[in-house]
């Protein structure tokens, strides 16, 4: 195991899911979901298309709202009261398939605008942190640029800093190399492991599971809106247990 | 079977080469542009006959155009004195001048506050239009110009301008104030001006119902009158049926509010506004006038005319409908039901309704709804009415542009965790009114035409005054082309310029090189 994983994790919590259900009008996506993620866990949450692992972790953000269950985000109950969402989702960094950077503004200012309208940081400030974050991600070079000049895989590694510049204490990430060519894969990972390095609490949806045997110390199977089976990446792999998981991991890793 | 050998390794890398030189010349331009198949060169040689035709017929027309002549009796004379068969009669614009650019009641020892308007205009609109380049305190001249220019052009007493733009600062305070109230205070507050509103409502819902029955009591033939008059009982009767149970809901809605604080700190300021414009703006500023006079001889609307009115039209027109259709777009994206339902009825009532229709209301109707007394400017009437008519336009054009966001747009501004206000200013609006350009453009440079409509009111802008006391006096009985050319002409260098700029704009804000 890597030594990523061997990272302490602490017993302090960082998120609360407790029997938490969804539904899109009459079709129930989440059911009864409880999930309890510590401070510096790197979860990663595979399954099947339309299973609900982008609705799960877009309920954490309330970018979908819930409609039975609790959330407790870093000790915040997630209603659908406007405060608490803002508050959580300043403490909650998202990565997104598509990357979703904003074409108008450049890279640098894609950094700067959150820490500035919403943490009311100095501009000058906010500039040196967005700095320091795309140095880390390796592109400051690229700062006064415009997304749509950047190739996908500079692009997400944009997207994760901007999330950073936000000085989140949890980041989820939704899918974010499955819109990449291959070649580009390797640098977002790399950038993701350096950041469960660091101790980051993660939930990451992906379907790389190198990166899951080398990062996560749990992985999470979910199918048709409910928690299948969970536990450390070397049992996940080695040794699933319901049938269903041995079905989707001999699809993705047979062939 | 086979003899090729799949096997293949490149060892040398290709050097770049220049692209072939283009085949350039205008005689090749011409044959693939002119003379490509023989439609394409039938369809050449007969252009090229009525281009030639019309040029030969024009040319002889502009140049033997007179320009100094008191009539067009006087014009023709000199015409056939000098032996030409056709020739302009510019002479008119010359005569008249003044009236096409101001109107015939203008006072004429003020024409230059108009025209000093006009200049300040483009200066004031220079930090707006082009806001990459000027520095943004630039941006406080802007903001001053409409005072200025309504002193300049009205004339009366500078300090009513003066008064109206404090309070409209005082009230941008007023706003700030409310919102940084901490939670308790403003739930106070919203009780108050809850209860205030709810007062204030029903009030005007009641004054509204008396208004009814007094249209009710106007409308009609005797014989006829009883199916107007069932109606507008019923019409009344609903409405006293719901003016305290609506009072009482938007005095609870602010009150419920308080919390999140978006209509206690809008209700507030309105009221403010409206508090300073109705009880403070007059003596205020005649007491001010009073001890500092800075008085312009008064202009009343009724005397605007020519282009002036033209001018005044469609810059305020333009610059109110846009902010305004931006309002309704967004309205018609809400979740709160009340807002979205207000913003759709609204937009597609005016999109089916004519123009020239709103129009009459404006001259006729609006005066019936207002008290006898009440002298409510024609300018602004007519104003109010075309702003809505294009703010409707508008606000589909922005609809299209919001619509062609990426959900993905929304979704990151929320989890970064921007609000309403935030997101929509700084990400959503930015990108849909780009996308927006050339619909807004598009609109914008027909309502700058459409303003010209207003003749049909009586009212004299450039096409009223041509068609009024120029082409029926005495002096220039039956003049046609040259006034009405002039009038094209400027109208064309105006919206011709309207739309280079917007060119201008949409190459500088191609920033996604897709
Ligand atoms: N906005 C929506 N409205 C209705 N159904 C939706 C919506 N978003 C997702 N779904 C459905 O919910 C299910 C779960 O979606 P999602 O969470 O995106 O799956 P995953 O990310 O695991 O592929 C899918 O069947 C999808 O069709
Ligand atoms: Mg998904």
């Amino acid at each position: 195991m890597a030594e990523a994983a061997q990272m302490k994790v602490s017993d302090e919590v960082a998120i609360t899911i407790q029997n938490m259900n969804k539904w899109y009008g009459t079709f129930h996506v989440l059911r009864d979901i409880d999930l309890t993620v510590y401070r510096g866990e790197r979860i990663v949450i595979c399954g099947p298309s339309g299973s609900g692992k982008s609705t799960l972790i877009r309920c954490i953000n309330a970018l979908e709202e819930h409609q039975a269950g609790s959330i407790e985000v870093d000790g915040t109950l997630l209603s659908s009261d406007l405060k608490n969402i803002d508050k959580i989702r300043s403490e909650v960094g998202m990565c997104f398939q598509h990357f979703n950077l904003f074409p108008h503004l450049t890279i640098l200012e894609n950094c700067t605008l959150a820490p500035i309208w919403v943490r009311k940081i100095p501009k000058k400030e906010a500039e040196e942190t967005a700095m320091h974050f795309l140095e880390k991600v390796k592109i400051p070079d690229q700062a006064g640029k415009y997304p749509g000049q950047l190739s996908g895989g500079q692009q997400q590694r944009v997207a994760i800093a901007r999330s950073l510049c936000m000085r989140p204490r949890i980041m989820l990430f939704d899918e974010p190399t499955s819109a990449l060519d291959p070649e580009m894969i390797k640098e977002v990972l790399d950038t993701m492991i350096e950041l469960a390095e660091e101790g980051m609490t993660m939930l990451c949806v992906t379907h790389e599971m190198g990166f899951a045997r080398q990062v996560a110390n749990r992985v999470i199977f979910m199918d048709a809106g409910q928690i299948v089976e969970q536990n450390e990446p070397e049992a996940f792999f080695n040794n699933p247990q319901s049938d269903r998981t041995k079905l989707f991991l001999s699809q993705i890793l047979g062939h | 079977m086979t003899d090729t050998n799949v096997s293949f390794v490149r060892h040398e890398q290709i050097p770049p080469s220049p692209p072939p030189p283009s085949q350039s010349g205008a005689i090749k331009w011409a044959r693939e542009n002119l003379f490509s198949n023989w439609i394409n060169s039938v369809l050449t040689v007969l252009a090229l006959y009525f281009i030639i035709r019309l040029v030969m017929g024009a040319t002889p027309w502009f140049i033997n155009g007179v320009w100094d002549a008191d009539s067009i009796r006087e014009c023709r004379d000199i015409l056939t004195a000098a032996g030409k068969e056709t020739g302009a009669c510019f002479a008119v614009l010359v005569d008249r001048w003044d009236h096409l650019l101001f109107g015939f009641k203008y006072p004429q020892d003020a024409y230059w506050r108009p025209t000093l308007a006009f200049i300040l205009l483009i200066a004031a609109a220079m930090p707006a239009l082009f806001y990459m380049y000027v520095p943004r305190k630039f941006l406080l001249g802007t903001a001053a110009y409409p005072f200025l220019a309504y002193w300049l052009i009205w004339g009366g007493s500078l300090w009513v301008p003066i008064v109206v733009a404090a309070a409209i600062i005082a009230t941008g305070l007023v706003f700030r104030l409310v919102e940084s109230l901490n939670v308790s205070t403003r739930t106070l507050l919203a009780g108050a001006v809850g209860i205030l509103a709810a007062i204030g409502l029903a009030y005007l819902l009641f004054l509204g119902a008396q208004e009814l029955r007094f249209i009710a009591g106007s409308i009609g033939s005797e014989g006829l009158r009883i199916i107007p008059f069932l109606l507008f009982w019923a019409a009344s009767i609903f409405t006293y049926v719901f003016f305290i149970p609506m009072g009482i809901f938007v005095g609870y809605a602010i009150y419920d509010d308080a919390e999140r604080g978006g209509l206690v700190t809008v209700v507030t300021a309105l009221l403010a506004i409206y508090v300073m414009l109705v009880y403070l703006l007059g003596p205020v500023s005649s007491g001010l006038n009073a001890v500092i006079p800075l008085e312009l001889q008064a202009v009343p609307s009724r005397d605007m005319g020519g282009y002036m009115l033209s001018l005044i039209l469609g810059t305020v027109c333009v610059s109110l409908s846009i902010p305004l259709g931006i309002l309704l777009a967004l309205g018609r994206q809400s979740n709160m039901p009340l807002i979205k339902g207000v913003c759709v009825v609204f937009i597609e009532f005016i999109r089916g309704v004519p123009l020239i229709t709103l129009l009459f209301v404006a001259n006729v109707m609006l005066a019936y709804f207002m008290p006898p007394q009440s002298n409510f400017d024609l300018i602004l009437r007519v104003i109010i009415m075309i702003t809505m008519f294009s703010s409707a336009y508008i606000a589909e054009v922005i609809r299209g542009g919001l619509a062609a966001l990426p959900k993905g747009q929304y979704e990151a501004a929320d989890s970064l965790g921007l609000n309403y206000t935030q997101a929509t200013r700084l990400i959503i609006l930015p990108q849909a009114l780009k996308i927006s350009i050339p619909g807004i453009v598009n609109v914008a440079v027909g309502l700058f035409k459409d303003t010209t409509l207003v003749s049909v009111i009586s009212m004299f802008d450039i096409v009223g005054m041509i068609r009024g006391p120029i082409q029926q006096s005495t002096d220039w009985i039956s003049i046609y082309w040259e006034v009405y050319l002039f009038a094209a002409l400027v109208f064309f260098i105006v919206c011709y310029g309207i739309s280079q700029y917007s060119q201008w704009l949409e190459r500088q804000l191609a920033t996604d090189h897709r």
